[in-house]
């Protein structure tokens, strides 16, 4: 269990970080937090031949606000910094709630955000966030820059990516929402601190008691985050009431195709799917 | 110190501990860093479970041995003499078949760990892979492939045992029953889990001509005896050293086929070469353990008494056997202790070991027990169930009461506190108050639980008790070489093995005991051929009864010696000494001399020995008793989410009685590691492997240990019944808490989904497991709330 023979750099600011990845193309990956990266290098699963590390670029640390409500969270933010974040109001309170579940302590110190969602991991809480809220991902190279929504920015096959080899992700924008928007975030596996089987993340907008504006995202049911589109028609115009939350849970369970693996058959996954949902939607309806 | 003080019986904290926390200890992986010039070696091993090796093809020149580089090297083999058994033939490296994922090929060295493994990888071994067998029932069908092609199999294909035993009465007593109760248990795989993987460094001394293995084990003696004769050569010319140990629960205990290839490698080369295992290495193929099935009819009366017991247990023990204890341990133990503390008659019991082509298992904390034991506690429940009885009550009319017993095998079970350990569970759960509490949960759909587990550990058995398992090399004794040096301290040399249990400090305590001074004073010498003398290391609760009733023997003999030079300097009578707070007084007098006074006069002034005593202090002494058994109760609370299947653990209880606690902080620690990986068992760590035999918990992201989050706070109480089965008084105490925590937690799983006709016999209880059985019995969910 130890990693092939690679190269080593340390950039000291972006350009320099795009011009190592303009060099070196799929030769290279981008070292973050290392948490996935590292036990996948010693495991000889990716054998990079070059690491460019960005724990030196200056400003990609940032939390920043954007418009009112809305932030950009810049790429190596780690878990730990969203899971005490101060951003005011509901999205703030999501992030923190979300940030809880990643790993184990020790990982939330060195992960970063723009890592995990480079990363893409199927059941990636931070990949469901950036689904649900429909994130815009900035991405760099030497010679271009773009952004992209968080709908194309994962591609339905794990961890895949629309991340070209030579583009880093500098940062992702979460838009403002509203302070009477309600949300919740649930999930199950099988020991505190494990990748989900499954997960929901949700934010649901209403007026009064009809839910004019519900988002669900889900984790560990597809090769990336999926959004519960038919569970979301379902809410959006109904009655804030356990029979909606029901009929919501039900649609999202029948409209998912998870695949099984050792900690659930697909079965079992889609069961849990209405169980996430409908704990995830009683947080946000609370 | 004052005068009359006990040592035994205090929780002193640990000698080995200081060094342990600051980072101090010593492991076989920084004996590797000190010597320089070390090479590392990587194994080549098989991507597949069964094939034929065509050929090994390793880039021109590299560092890479196979079987053929060395040349006549022995297959190892371990035999049970008995006709129902049929011995397997282990090679070091595989060189015509592979029979099991990770079975090593060839060995490649290099001078660090990673470059090893870039030659491993470069190294070509063409196999035609053939169809695997993996599971224990498929490969008893005729048709199926036969593991060990060539050998002959006269009790079915690839059963390499096939026991039996039973009563006269045993039909009888099933046509006398009000009630039969039918179970299937089967317990997974798992991995032992040492948090140190193996590993050994291998030093050829071209000086000497002798090599030294410095390698993370149990029983370095016995390791020595196995390489000298695999290898074929005199044991003089080896060394065994077993520096600090990171957890070995049975999976150091067994000959490694790569620590004999590392010997011959170091030899061929004339170096010094470390394996240090990783994690995916030791998960694949290292040893496994359980995989068995229990098919098990209980009969009863309408009171719940039981009448009799048919079992038929099928052991998968994967592809090879195990050096020395053979894979015969796992079926033999289960048949002879399968009725554990339980008044029973009649009994028959079938027990077979099946070779697949699976990784070779070998004994884990508790080998057969916790299953066995699992076994027994599902079937009193379920039985308790269906006549209407309480679990308890069921319980308590079955426990063997009166001492001593002999289990219908004719194993004898010495004095315990069967009833009694349940009788103070009961009390400190507040059982009464707990099933107020479940009413209330029931009333809220809320499925809440609780389940016992009484049980007896076997332990401290010495040679008697494994020449009736017809071993070709028989365990047992325990040898203590006692020393006070001119100083006036004590050394104790012992052929045990500790690694992590802490028996130095237990020793110490014993014999300073003995012999009238501080433990600090004693030092235990342990873990290295070269100083300590022959013995079986530490396994199967042992070490405190067989090593510590040495310790004692010798003490006696040492403290005798002391005692007649005293008295010869105090013309007094020997019967007079008495040896207390570092020296030897006559009684009732306040005259004495000190004990390094002593030491001095034998050492230095041995003119001045009473004749014909010889000068020194130094002693001997072995123990080889016939066994003792310790008890517990186990009790676990649980809630289970009906909607994921998730069993979370409130409480677990624990009433334990190992005799005379030497270290009563040692023992509850040896029970808080053993409940765990109980816990482990019961609900988190499987080995799972695909059809085509590919394992796919090769990793800790997916074979899942408990961690401190899982576990809930562990309360033990104790009691002590002291017998004469073991001189000490003291009973082992290594395996109970692996033993009984299993069945606590199925039984409070199957407590709790009672409401809903749920009985849970399969192991670990998986969430999706558990949810499944909830589905099956009640088709409508509850909407995922709770
Ligand atoms: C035991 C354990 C448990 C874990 N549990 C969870 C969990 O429950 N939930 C969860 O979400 N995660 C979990 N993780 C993973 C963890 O969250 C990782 O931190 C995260 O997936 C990756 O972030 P990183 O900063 O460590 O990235 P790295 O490991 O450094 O990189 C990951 C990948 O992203 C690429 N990359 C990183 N940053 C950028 C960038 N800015 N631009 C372009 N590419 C980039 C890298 O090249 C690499 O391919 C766990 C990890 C461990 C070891």
């Amino acid at each position: 269990m130890k990693p092939a023979a690679f190269e080593y750099h340390a950039p000291r600011t972006v350009e320099e970080a795009l011009s190592l990845l303009h060099e070196h193309q799929d030769e290279a990956k981008v070292l973050a937090g290392g948490q996935s990266l590292v036990p996948a290098m010693n495991f000889r699963l990716a054998r990079p031949a070059v690491l460019v590390d960005i724990a030196h670029v200056p400003d990609l640390d940032r939390i920043e606000a954007t418009d009112p409500g809305g932030v950009t969270i810049g790429a190596r933010v780690r878990h730990l910094d969203l899971e005490h974040n101060t951003i005011a109001g509901p999205l703030g309170s999501l992030i923190a709630s979300t940030g809880r579940w990643v790993g184990h302590y020790p990982i939330r110190v060195r992960g970063t955000f723009g890592g995990s969602l480079a990363h893409a991991d199927p059941a990636a809480e931070w990949c469901a966030l950036a689904c649900a809220l429909d994130a815009e991902v900035h991405c760099r190279s030497a010679s271009s820059e773009r952004t992209v929504g968080a709908g194309d920015f994962f591609e339905q096959m794990a961890f895949t990516t629309c991340l070209e080899p030579d583009e880093l992700l500098v940062g992702v924008r979460l838009p403002r929402l509203s302070d009477s928007c309600g949300v919740g975030m649930a999930e199950f596996a099988r020991r505190w601190g494990d990748f989900a089987i499954v997960l929901a993340v949700t934010a649901v907008e209403r007026d009064g008691d009809s839910i004019t504006g519900a988002r669900i995202a889900l984790g560990g049911v597809a090769g990336g985050p999926v959004r519960a589109l038919n569970a979301e028609a379902v809410l959006n115009g109904g009655p804030a009431t356990a029979e909606t939350v029901a009929a919501a849970a039900a649609a999202a369970a029948d409209e998912v195709d998870p695949t099984g693996d050792i900690h659930g058959s697909a079965d079992y996954r889609r069961d849990l799917v209405r169980t996430m949902v409908t704990r995830a939607l009683d947080q946000a309806l609370a | 110190m004052t005068t009359g003080v006990r040592w035994t019986g205090r929780s002193l904290r640990r000698f080995e501990d200081p060094a342990l926390v600051r980072g101090l200890g010593r492991f076989v992986a920084d004996v590797a860093d000190q010597h320089r010039g070390t090479l590392h070696a990587a194994f080549v091993r098989s991507p597949v479970p069964a094939g034929e090796i065509r050929s090994i093809e390793a880039p021109p020149g590299a560092p890479v041995l196979t079987a053929a580089s060395f040349g006549g090297i022995r297959t190892m083999c371990a035999r049970l003499d008995r006709p129902d058994f049929v011995a397997l033939e282990t090679p070091v490296l595989a060189s015509d078949a592979v029979r099991h994922p990770g079975e090593p090929v060839a060995l490649v060295v290099a001078g660090s760990r990673a470059e090893a493994e870039d030659l491993a990888e470069q190294v070509v071994v063409d196999i035609e892979a053939t169809r695997p067998v993996l599971d224990a029932a498929a490969a008893t069908d005729p048709a199926a492939p036969t593991v060990h092609a060539g050998l002959d199999m006269p009790m079915g294909n690839n059963v390499v045992l096939d026991a039996r035993f039973a009563t006269e009465g045993l039909d009888a007593a099933f046509e006398e029953a009000d009630e039969i109760v039918a179970l299937d248990i089967r317990a997974h795989r798992q991995n032992a889990l040492p948090i140190e993987a193996r590993g050994a460094v291998a030093a050829h001394d071209p000086a000497t001509g002798r090599t030294t293995l410095t390698a993370a084990n149990q029983m370095p003696h016995m390791l020595r005896t196995a390489l000298a004769d695999i290898l074929d050569i005199g044991e003089a010319e080896l060394r065994v050293v077993t520096p600090e140990v990171g957890g070995a629960f049975g999976q150091k205990m067994c000959v490694p086929r790569e620590y004999v290839a590392l010997v011959a490698a170091a030899r061929l080369l004339g170096a010094t070469i470390a394996w240090i295992e990783d994690r995916s290495e030791n998960l694949l193929a290292s040893w496994h353990s359980r995989d068995h099935s229990y098919r098990l009819r209980g009969a009863f009366d309408r009171r719940g008494m039981l009448l009799g017991l048919d079992a038929d247990i099928v052991c998968n023990i994967g592809a090879y056997s195990n050096y020395p204890v053979t894979f015969g341990v796992e079926p033999l133990m289960a048949m002879a202790e399968l009725p554990g503390p339980y008044r029973l008659s009649q009994y028959r019991v079938r027990s077979r070991a099946v070779t697949t082509n699976m990784c070779p298992i070998a004994p884990y904390r508790g080998v057969s027990r916790p299953v066995l034991t699992l076994a027994m506690e599902r079937l009193m429940d379920t039985a308790a169930r269906r006549l209407d009885l309480d679990p308890v009550e069921i319980r308590r009319a079955n426990l063997v009461r009166e001492f001593p017993y002999a289990m219908p095998t004719g194993l004898p079970v010495d004095p315990g506190s069967y009833v009694e350990t349940l009788d103070a569970a009961v009390e400190a759960l507040d059982l009464e108050g707990f099933r107020r509490r479940q009413q209330q949960a029931a009333a809220e759909g809320r499925y809440v639980g609780v389940g016992f587990s009484v049980f007896g550990e076997r332990t401290g058995y010495g040679t008697p008790a494994f020449a009736a398992r017809a071993m070709e090399i028989t365990p047992g004794y325990e040898t203590v070489q006692l020393e006070m040096n001119p100083s006036g301290d004590v050394t104790a040399r012992i052929g045990a093995s500790p690694h992590g249990q802490g028996l130095a400090t237990a020793l110490s305590q014993l014999l300073a005991d003995e012999l009238g001074v501080e433990p600090r004073h004693v030092s235990v010498v342990h873990g290295d051929t070269d100083t300590t003398p022959y013995g079986w290391g530490t396994f199967a609760s042992r070490s405190m009864v067989i090593a510590g009733g040495a310790a004692k023997l010798a003490a006696e003999r040492l403290a005798a010696q002391l005692r007649e030079i005293a008295a010869h300097q105090l013309e007094a009578s020997p019967e007079d000494i008495r040896l207390e707070d570092g020296s030897a007084v006559v009684a009732g007098t306040s005259v004495g001399v000190t004990l390094p006074e002593i030491a001095r006069i034998a050492h230095h002034s041995s003119h001045l020995l009473p004749a014909p005593m010889e000068p020194g202090l130094s002693v001997s002494a072995t123990y080889d008793p016939g066994g003792t058994f310790s008890n517990a109760c186990h009790a676990a609370v649980v809630e289970v989410d009906p909607d994921t299947g998730h069993v979370h653990l409130e409480r677990f209880v624990v009433i334990a009685d190992a005799g005379l606690e030497v270290n009563p902080m040692i023992v509850e620690g040896q029970i808080h590691g053993g409940v765990t990986q109980g816990i482990a068992n019961a609900l988190y760590e499987e080995l799972v492997t695909d059809d085509d035999g590919n394992l796919l918990t090769a990793s800790l992201m997916d074979f899942l240990p408990p961690t401190a989050c899982e576990v809930p706070q562990i309360e033990v109480t104790h009691l002590q019944t002291i017998t004469d089965a073991s001189i000490t008084g003291a009973k082992g105490v290594g395996e109970g808490g692996a033993i009984g925590a299993p069945a606590a937690v199925l039984n409070a799983i199957s407590d709790a989904l009672s409401p809903l006709g749920i009985e849970v016999d399969e192991m670990p209880a998986t969430p999706a497991r558990v949810r499944e059985l909830i589905r099956r019995a009640q088709p409508t969910t509850t909407g995922g709330r709770t």
